[in-house]
């Protein structure tokens, strides 16, 4: 009687496990199904969106008419766009897709810029002719090769789930249809030569960063610490370590990192090899309830810059985060505002000590500068802007635009309505290069409810 | 007053009900007493970009007279600055959108200010009109939940890391955004399959800590402690072969930061 009581309780427990073990395992095939679909959902866009490039950059190329060649560049541009993002989407992080994802990337860039100018006035040039013919035979490959693999994860149900396990695992040798796929289209994008965009193009690419125009000799280890120094405060208890730049890095540096047990400040800061110029510095600790103002940090930092060797800055901004004010100085030439040139400063309001220097962009654009006399007037420059705008405040500055280049412009500050906007126009030429709208303040969601 | 035992006389209750009324009249009266208080600036020279006390009776002061017409959040940003601008030029004063101690004593002696106006005749107005700010500064094209979503990431990355590497962290995020081998968006970097472990397995939901919000604005306002590094990884635990082929440029507590 017992005996098969407990028997009874016993198949009843088994049979409850299985049934439970069997809900748990049809959930978790489901949303692996899920992600698996989510996957090839990317990945046969990805192709598709191929296909379109290549189509398109082929229809572009037949084309005469300047009318139609704007839209249809600007088609390319979103394609490539698309691609980007359903790249993004597929587990490939682990695996070298670098090339291929930037090869996008430039035909998304060159058909944009193309795409806006006014290619009455400036038509394709031939140069650029013949870069639409490469790109249209390197999309061509790509799309070949995209297609063929996409044929085998049809033929063989491929999985992408498998995909990321083996990335994951570390296995990428072992053998994966996808993988080697892509491998391959890879290889095909790094075989390219070196595309070239045209003269409009040029300045496209990544700005340097090497802080190339860096003056000054080398200096050693003891020297970075003398001038780390001026940042840190070095007491009997701080540990202070510093440590050379690692091999891959396209400039010499020294990082310097103190501990001071006692105080619980971490600070740390990196120096360039040559000329010993802050690149940036920052030092950790809490800092209390604002006991000093944002226009007193501003003058505590205008001192301490001026003691650390930079001139002619101006501010350009200021901002309160909390206790602390993050200040922003550029450069002033003869009244010009020279916005690449621009060292970032943060200023404790406990007691107004600098826990912070960003100079990596001064150091990025430092160079000496000669301005030519405008071309178009203040005056004039005023007549290309929307005449919505009341003008509030103007004067030169010399920014990047969206081209990668220096451009020496009338900077305009102005609203409509309750909106401020910067403009900047073209000295030169009287292009608007820049248009932005101000704002710098959020309301806060934690009362939202 | 819990007990009323009868043992007290007349004379005695009428003396307790006259304290007691005088002491409900000075109870009920001393919120207006405090509402209406003449609340004067502080000492400081006001400059934008500030936030707190003062910024919020600057804003109600220009308001009052018609020069400010946005909200009154307690942040000085460009609407502020305009309006005090247009007030120091209609006043006769020094145009510099700085509310130093002239402008302000010519803002206290042409405008009316009584903190927690709003109380007085609209009980339901007092949390809006508080000495706190309602809004905070934040760096140029990135919204609240942008900090937040970064400061996820972040935290579930690093936290174990000393506060560079918790900016450094931040900064990688924001250098693959730049850069055109990755997604062009913050969410689209973060949750790009593989890249980055505490997405893969759920750390990226923990609570973030205040550190890993300050890491990451210090980022978005431009400090990159990673010398332009778009990977990282740590040594111990890395299990990529290719990872360790990149250049490296410096190593931060436990992660190496690399091309």
């Amino acid at each position: 009687m017992i005996r098969g009581l407990i028997i009874g309780v016993l198949a009843l427990g088994v049979i409850g496990t299985g049934y439970w073990g069997y809900q748990e395992h049809q959930e978790k095939n489901a949303i692996l199904l899920n992600a698996e679909n989510s996957y090839q959902r990317a990945f046969h866009g990805l192709t598709y969106q191929m296909d379109l490039l290549h189509d398109k950059i082929g229809a572009t190329l037949a084309m005469n008419s300047r009318h139609s060649l704007s839209p249809s560049l600007a088609e390319v541009w979103r394609i490539t766009s698309e691609a980007h993002n359903n790249v993004g989407q597929l587990p490939l992080t682990l695996l070298p897709f670098n090339k291929t994802e930037e090869f996008l990337t430039n035909i998304g860039n060159f058909s944009y810029h193309t795409a806006v100018r006014d290619l009455d006035k400036e038509p394709l040039t031939e140069k650029e002719y013949k870069t639409l013919q490469v790109l249209y035979k390197q999309s061509g490959n790509i799309q070949s090769e995209l297609r063929k693999v996409q044929h085998m994860v049809l033929k063989n149900n491929l999985r992408w789930m498998d995909v990321e396990l083996a990335l994951a695992s570390g296995k990428e040798t072992t053998d994966n249809t996808i993988i080697d796929g892509f491998k391959t289209v890879e290889k095909t994008v790094s075989g390219f030569d070196e595309t070239d965009f045209g003269p409009t193009y040029a300045n496209m690419q990544q700005r340097d960063e090497n802080f190339k125009n860096v003056q000054g000799s080398p200096i050693s280890r003891t020297t970075a610490l003398k001038i780390a120094k001026k940042y840190m405060n070095f007491d009997g208890n701080a540990k202070v370590k510093v440590t050379e730049n690692g091999k891959g890095s396209d400039y010499g540096f020294y990082s310097i990192s103190l501990k001071n047990s006692k105080t619980g400040q971490e600070a740390s800061m990196d120096i360039t090899k040559k000329g010993g110029h802050p690149i940036w510095f920052i030092n950790q600790r809490k800092v209390r309830k604002p006991t000093i103002s944002l226009h007193d940090a501003v003058t505590k930092a205008q001192a301490f810059l001026k003691d650390t060797g930079f001139t002619g800055l101006e501010l350009s901004e200021s901002t309160q985060y909390d206790n602390i004010g993050v200040l922003n100085f550029v450069t002033n030439t003869n009244g010009i505002r020279i916005y690449p040139e621009s060292i970032k400063v943060k200023v404790a309001l406990d007691n107004g000590d600098i826990v912070g220097v960003s100079a990596d962009e001064y150091l990025t654009s430092y160079q000496k500068r000669t301005f030519e006399k405008p071309a178009i007037t203040l005056e004039q420059a005023r007549k290309k802007m929307n005449p919505n705008l009341k003008v509030m405040e103007d004067r030169r500055a010399v920014i990047i635009n969206d081209a990668n280049k220096e451009v020496l412009c009338y900077e305009f500050l102005g609203t409509i309505k309750d909106d401020t906007y910067r403009i900047f126009i073209n000295a030169e030429n009287g292009r608007e290069e820049e248009v932005e709208k101000l704002k710098n303040s959020e309301t806060v969601y934690d009362d939202v409810l | 007053m819990i007990y009323n035992g009868g043992n007290y006389s007349m004379k005695t209750k009428a003396g307790l009900l006259k304290r007691l009324i005088i002491a409900a009249l000075v109870m009920t009266s001393l919120p207006f007493i405090s509402t209406q208080k003449v609340q004067a600036f502080s000492n400081q020279i006001i400059q934008q970009g500030a936030v707190g006390e003062d910024v919020i009776e600057l804003q109600s002061r220009l308001k009052y007279i018609g020069f400010y017409h946005g909200k009154i959040d307690g942040v000085f940003g460009w609407g502020t600055y305009w309006a005090l601008r247009n007030f120091q030029y209609e006043f006769g004063l020094p145009i510099d959108g700085l509310a130093g101690q002239a402008t302000k004593a010519k803002l206290v002696k042409s405008t009316k200010y009584i903190r927690n106006a709003g109380s007085a005749n609209n009980p339901k107005a007092a949390k809006n009109t508080g000495s706190k700010a309602s809004a905070v500064n934040i760096p140029r094209g990135f919204s609240q939940n942008d900090i937040q979503l970064m400061a996820n990431a972040v935290h579930g990355e690093s936290r174990g890391e000393p506060y560079i590497g918790q900016v450094a962290v931040a900064a990688v995020i924001l250098n693959r955004v730049e850069n055109p081998k990755f997604p062009n968006s913050i969410a689209g970097v973060i949750f790009q399959p593989g890249a980055f472990t505490a997405v893969a397995d759920g750390q990226i939901w923990l609570t973030p800590n205040e550190t890993s919000k300050k890491a990451v604005i210090d980022a978005i306002n431009g400090w990159d402690p990673t010398g332009n590094a778009i990977y990282y990884f740590n040594p111990a635990t890395a299990t990529s072969a290719w990872i360790w082929s990149r250049p490296q440029i410096k190593r931060i507590g436990k992660h190496i930061f690399c091309k």
